[in-house]
């Protein structure tokens, strides 16, 4: 018998029985369908000890590497501290030690936060304002020794958060931020794997850490990068990806502007269009797909239809909240 | 087939579970570009239906799998009220076929497969 833990209560495992069946058994709610391994609702995560490996088969690399598993097909050979999805996140004190324009509308906030250590550039964290006011933001830079986080938030019309970011936040000013969350990262694994970033608009924060992280890692295959928006003014850091490219000869990178004036040095069209164009064949590629969700659910279907395989497409979609 | 392989599951003769993860893929490919078909198959939630793809496959290979006549009746019951039917059983035995040709499996051993998915052609269409 195995011991199983959650916050502070335990619960136990019988010999051949599963982590699911056990929590059932114990009057523990999780989410479950199919009970062997195709539908993923019973996922959960080990937060102390990997968990069998064959609990964790079919599961992106990412997901694997964060401890998750499907508790249906997991028999534990030892005592697991486990998480459930709807636990309460914990949430650190950040200040505020950078509030700048990038371009004409999106925001550069950097954040200190101690607490917050251990993440991947490509997570996402949720910040919280005094009242409860929360929204995700991706991480757009590798851990870093200041203990600083670096987000890129674009100003939507009547949104409430970003309306307070924009016309409130100072630099001193604190806030609430939360654990890491999201597998959209890189993995030093298969260094000679060609790497696909396409992104619109502030979705450039994730791809850009993910970059920074695949480069300091020294990956050695192809790196494409296809930033996109309608029109060049909303695209930033232009000159810095140009300059990596100079530094980096496996790495490439194309601005992508889909409306009528293409100013010289990017392609005219949506980002991932102009991605799908240059490249023919996908097998074998890592993709990372961030922005627009529409964006993401066409690019991720044409990526696999060119070749790549599915469990090596990370996605991560805007989810914006509708004005109130 | 060698003597020593005799009596050893048609599954673990074709390659176990990186054979059914090298098919999946390739199957759904086809089946994505077929408009006879694809309608039945969902392009939304990819990962969800690549799942059940394997699932298909690992039983198709003689695998372990729970699944029950009953089972495939009542998961497809929804695609036959869309008009699901035999012609597009015979599609999707076309694509299984042709994938695993396409990976280098032996004829017998597609033969096999083939015999396994084609004897659930009744409750998948509710007949």
């Amino acid at each position: 018998m195995t011991k199983l833990t959650i916050d502070d209560n335990s619960f136990n495992c019988q010999n051949d029985e599963t982590v699911l069946d056990a929590l059932i058994r114990q009057d523990v709610d999780v989410s479950h369908a199919c009970k062997k391994g195709t539908c993923h609702c019973c996922m959960l995560r080990s937060s102390d000890s990997m968990p069998p490996s064959i609990s964790q088969e079919g599961l992106k690399d990412t997901l694997k590497n964060l401890g998750y598993f499907l508790s249906c097909l997991c028999t534990p050979v030892q005592d697991m501290s486990i998480k459930l999805p709807e636990q309460s996140e914990i949430f650190s004190a950040g200040k505020i030690v950078v509030n700048e324009m990038l371009n004409r509308n999106t925001i550069l906030l950097i954040i200190e936060c101690q607490d917050v250590v251990e993440y991947k550039a490509g997570q996402f964290v949720n910040l919280q304002r005094q009242d409860g006011l929360t929204r995700s933001y991706s991480i757009a830079n590798t851990p870093k020794e200041d203990k600083t986080l670096e987000f890129h938030i674009r100003q939507l019309p009547g949104g409430k958060f970003t309306g307070w970011v924009f016309d409130e936040l100072k630099v001193g000013d604190t806030l609430s931020v939360s654990e890491p969350l999201g597998h959209c990262f890189y993995l030093p694994e298969r260094k000679e794997q060609g790497i696909l970033l396409v992104g619109t608009g502030s979705g450039l924060a994730p791809l850009a850490g993910i970059l920074k992280d695949a480069l300091l890692h020294g990956h050695s295959g192809p790196i494409q990068l296809f930033h996109g928006s309608s029109e060049f003014e909303d695209l930033y850091r232009v000159d810095e990806m140009h300059q990596l490219t100079k530094e980096n000869p496996n790495f490439t990178y194309v601005p992508c502007v889909s409306g009528q004036h293409v100013p010289e040095g990017c392609s005219k069209g949506r980002a991932n269009t102009v991605a799908l164009d240059a490249l023919s064949d996908l097998s074998g590629w890592r993709v990372f797909l961030c922005g627009h969700p529409e964006m993401i659910e066409t690019m991720k279907t044409d990526a696999f239809m060119k070749g790549a395989s599915m469990k090596d497409i990370y996605t991560d979609a805007f989810l914006v909240s509708t004005p109130e | 087939m060698s003597e020593e392989t005799t009596g050893t599951s048609l599954y673990e003769r074709i390659g176990g579970e990186a054979a059914v993860d090298a098919a999946v893929e390739l199957f759904y490919r086809k089946v994505l570009n077929d408009y006879r078909i694809n309608r039945y198959f969902g392009k939304t939630d990819m990962e969800t239906q690549l799942a059940k793809q394997k699932a298909f496959f690992t039983m198709a290979f003689g695998g372990p799998n729970n699944y029950t006549g009953e089972d495939m009746r009542t998961v497809h019951a929804r695609l036959v009220k869309m008009g699901l039917d035999s012609s597009h059983f015979d599609a999707v035995m076309e694509h299984l076929g042709a994938t695993l040709t396409e990976l280098g499996v032996p004829a017998d051993l597609i033969s096999e497969a083939a015999a396994i998915a084609e004897s659930t052609r009744n409750d998948v269409l509710g007949k």
